[in-house]
């Protein structure tokens, strides 16, 4: 997780991690998110320290922080490649003894309203079938993003979009959603485990990209906007990053960049023999400093593709991973458009702008995810009312759930969810046309005819195929969101590739794109224009990292 | 690609049997892959609980041929090419469906342990540790709770005396703390008393089965023990505990409040 606490290197502080976060997102960056994350950040890391979390530390004791693509200094702090595990691990043990209620498996299939007011939660428990409703004012998304929408993915089951979909369904806008990351570096073979992810710290620890001439092919591939900031020689590049002088090799770009780099080398006839790239780290460092510094990647390799990743290269490739867009918030309390109904983390739109950097994801957690309870809190204490669903909602929410059940026949659930995959994987990729996002709104469209006849046999308890029909009509929405979003916004910008409008456009930079449920139950989207940033915060973000670093900028 | 047989446990907490499916396994699946193919094509309702599929997040934990495994971590070709390939629930917990179990005792353990207590922190608002002291607890905290050592504790498993040991996962989980650099507080005799060190009895199956490669038994337990045996049975150092007129607790908390 990104926090600029300056303990490898004391030149760190929020203001370059925000310029890094403005730059790396293409300044379409909600400027007060990326401001408050960049400044809150540290605070939180210590604070899970003070929690239990176990961070890897510098010789001198402190919690030690690694390089990671974008960031100009080592910032990562971590725990070997397993950070999310440490995250989630404090949060729950931390959880449990404040008075902390988890509603294990239980899935969530409407918000309910009173006069467009969040009243309550319509759901059910997984393990019996049988449905739950809650009453409460206010609610927080913190359901991730939709990569089940693509095939080729580092996400697991859960990622299908449910959070955006509800939300959209209750009148809360969606942002940015064009923005979808492709990581650079997903495994490529075997089939099975296609898209699971490698750690961007393979990279961070010095792991170099190769094609299959045994060539560095990043250095081909350093856009204008970082040039002045890369390595341009493998010898400057071998250097970093024992010598302060010498620049970041051009393998620790933002990862829409990486991606695409990849890519392009595997059209050109120059990929491995399963379709990615090589990544190199064996070569790179002695065998125990890889198993202590990557040992689930030293795993994982090992175990699912019988490779040793201290003797060989492994295969990668891109593989859908985040969502930079998703539901509109208000920066500070993290709350929608819609009251009551607040949303943070992936779910959420706004911190990343057009790409996010690696460990900026676990950060924004901890930072939004404070701030949207504080939002809460502050949110109820002021309600004078309690608002109250009526029962016509809650048994509509639990009639349309069981007709997936009690149909007679209808479409297989899987199947469908394979068909919708495909559709986004062939025109919604990482590099898009306009006709072939065009074509994805149509075959969209008809698998949404197809969807109101989804069937999952087999009773209510623990049915995966009825959990995967509800995940269905969410990533329907979300598909359509992306491919709408992607159509209209014509250039390409960090996650954002269009061959038919290439490079950033000027006019572009100044809205960012807004979807919502329309009065007729159609979607719509728009263009909505920017504010201008405050002055101090611009200034910072178009510094040149000399005059930051000088101090040359307040 | 090739053809295969399952058996997969069908049914739930009133009972159930084996239901055969003959599939397509491709080249480089595990078992959680075939599992879904199965799921997928013949049967949509089989209930397994998954997720990361990378061994990363403990859900897919099942008994594969009657070894309790991660099924996503289970490749197809670690079986012979005629094998039939069995699969049910985890034996130690309730049966909820299919192949998914209640695992929910589980935390509940979690919740009778104190909670971190950190010493305050240095002059200059930092705390400081140092990684060959934290390599431990690390190893501890690399536990992803698939709940398979759980599974395979004599304790647990055949003796059912959850009532007694709070098992593997949770004297690791507790290891954690009492080995932490910065917790300040004392763990030994609620780790005697309420979790049941004494009920293990090192056979180590634990830590065979633990797809983390942690060390359970010898770097956890034993160590745990061996300070139970420091604080309570090792008279030598309660004769210097009393001339350096220094007191330790032994009873637990809930025995003091009860008095």
């Amino acid at each position: 997780m990104a926090a600029s606490l300056g303990n490898v290197d004391r030149r760190d502080n929020w203001k370059i991690h925000f310029r890094d976060t403005m730059r790396g997102g293409k300044f379409l960056n909600q400027w007060r998110m990326a401001e408050l994350h960049a400044k809150q950040a540290p605070e939180r890391v210590r604070e899970l320290e003070e929690w239990g979390a176990v961070f890897d530390r510098t010789p001198d004791g402190l919690i030690n922080q690694r390089n990671f693509g974008g960031h100009r200094y080592p910032r990562l702090a971590h725990v070997g490649d397993r950070t999310g595990l440490e995250l989630i691990r404090t949060l729950q043990d931390h959880g449990v003894h404040h008075g902390i209620h988890f509603h294990m498996e239980c899935t969530a299939l409407r918000l309910l309203l009173d006069a467009g007011r969040i009243a309550g939660v319509a759901a059910y428990w997984r393990e019996t079938g049988r449905f739950v409703l809650f009453r409460t004012p206010s609610v927080i998304m913190a359901t991730g993003g939709g990569g089940k929408a693509w095939n080729v993915t580092s996400n697991s089951w859960e990622y299908t979009g449910d959070g955006a979909a509800l939300a959209y369904e209750a009148g809360a806008e969606l942002m940015d959603l064009e923005f979808t990351q492709f990581h650079p570096t997903g495994m490529v073979w075997p089939p099975s485990v296609r898209g699971t992810l490698v750690t961007e710290g393979v990279r961070g620890d010095g792991g170099i990209l190769l094609n299959s001439k045994g060539e560095r092919f990043m250095f081909d591939y350093i856009p204008k906007r970082f040039a002045s900031e890369t390595a341009d020689t493998i010898l400057e590049a071998d250097r970093w990053p024992e010598d302060p002088s010498a620049r970041r090799p051009p393998e620790l770009l933002t990862r829409d960049v990486v991606a695409r780099a990849i890519r392009a080398e595997v059209q050109a006839g120059r990929g491995s023999p399963h379709g990615g790239a090589f990544l190199d780290i064996a070569s790179r460092r002695p065998a125990d400093y890889i198993k202590r510094k990557l040992p689930s990647m030293y795993h994982q390799f090992k175990e699912l593709a019988e490779v040793d990743i201290t003797a060989t290269p492994m295969e990668v490739g891109p593989t859908l991973h985040y969502f930079m867009g998703g539901i509109r918030v208000e920066a500070d309390t993290q709350q929608t458009n819609v009251p009551g109904l607040f949303a943070c983390g992936e779910c959420a739109a706004g911190l990343h702008g057009a790409n996010r950097l690696g460990g900026n994801s676990l950060s924004d957690l901890i930072v939004f995810g404070r701030l949207a309870g504080v939002g809460v809190a502050g949110y109820v204490a002021e309600l004078t009312t309690t608002p109250r669903a009526d029962d016509a909602q809650v048994t509509a929410a639990f009639r349309e759930a069981t007709d997936i059940l009690n149909r007679e026949s209808g479409e297989n659930p899987y199947l469908m969810h394979e068909a919708l995959q495909e559709v986004m994987s062939s025109n919604v990729g990482i590099v898009r046309t306009g006709e072939e996002l065009q074509r994805a709104v149509e075959q969209l469209d008809a698998l949404k005819i197809r969807a109101r006849n989804l069937k999952a046999p087999g009773t209510s308890q623990y049915n995966p195929g009825w959990h995967e029909a509800l995940s269905v009509e969410s990533l329907l929405i979300v598909g359509e969101a992306v491919a709408r979003a992607a159509y209209l916004r014509e250039e390409s910008r960090g996650a954002h590739t269009r061959l038919d409008f290439e490079g950033e456009r000027e006019e572009c930079a100044r809205f960012n794109i807004v979807t919502r449920k329309g009065p007729g139950g159609e979607m719509q989207v728009d263009k909505v224009e920017r504010s201008d940033p405050p002055k101090e915060l611009a200034a910072i973000a178009y510094a040149t990292l000399e005059e930051l670093e000088g101090g040359q900028v307040e | 690609m090739s053809k295969r047989k399952f058996k997969i446990w069908r049914g739930d907490s009133r009972g159930g049997e084996f239901n055969q499916y003959d599939t397509d396994v491709d080249e480089g699946m595990v078992v959680l892959d075939v599992l879904h193919r199965i799921q997928a094509i013949q049967a949509n309702d089989l209930a397994i609980r998954w997720n990361c599929k990378a061994g990363k997040c403990g859900s897919c934990s099942m008994e594969i041929n009657g070894r309790p495994r991660l099924a996503c971590m289970t490749r197809m070709n670690t079986f012979a090419a005629d094998e039939v390939i069995t699969v049910q629930p985890l034996k130690a917990f309730p049966v909820i469906k299919d192949l998914t179990c209640d695992v929910s005792w589980n935390y509940e353990q979690n919740k009778r342990i104190a909670p971190f207590k950190p010493k305050p922190r240095g002059r200059d608002g930092e705390h400081r540790m140092y990684q060959e002291d934290v390599d431990r607890v690390q190893e501890f905290r690399k536990c992803i709770e698939c709940f398979l050592c759980q599974d395979v504790c004599h304790v647990l498993r055949d003796c059912d005396r959850k009532d007694a040991f709070v098992g593997p996962r949770f004297m690791i989980r507790v290891a954690s703390l009492e080995m932490h650099p910065l917790d300040d507080d004392d763990r030994i005799p609620e780790i005697k008393k309420e979790y049941g060190s004494g009920m293990c009895n090192i056979t180590k199956c634990c830590t065979e089965t633990c797809p983390e490669n942690i060390n359970i038994t010898d770097n956890g337990i034993i160590p745990l023990k061996e300070r139970v045996v420091d604080r309570y049975y090792d008279p030598l150092a309660r004769l210097a505990r009393l001339f350096a007129g220094r007191k330790v607790r032994t009873k637990t908390r809930s025995e003091e409040q009860s008095r």
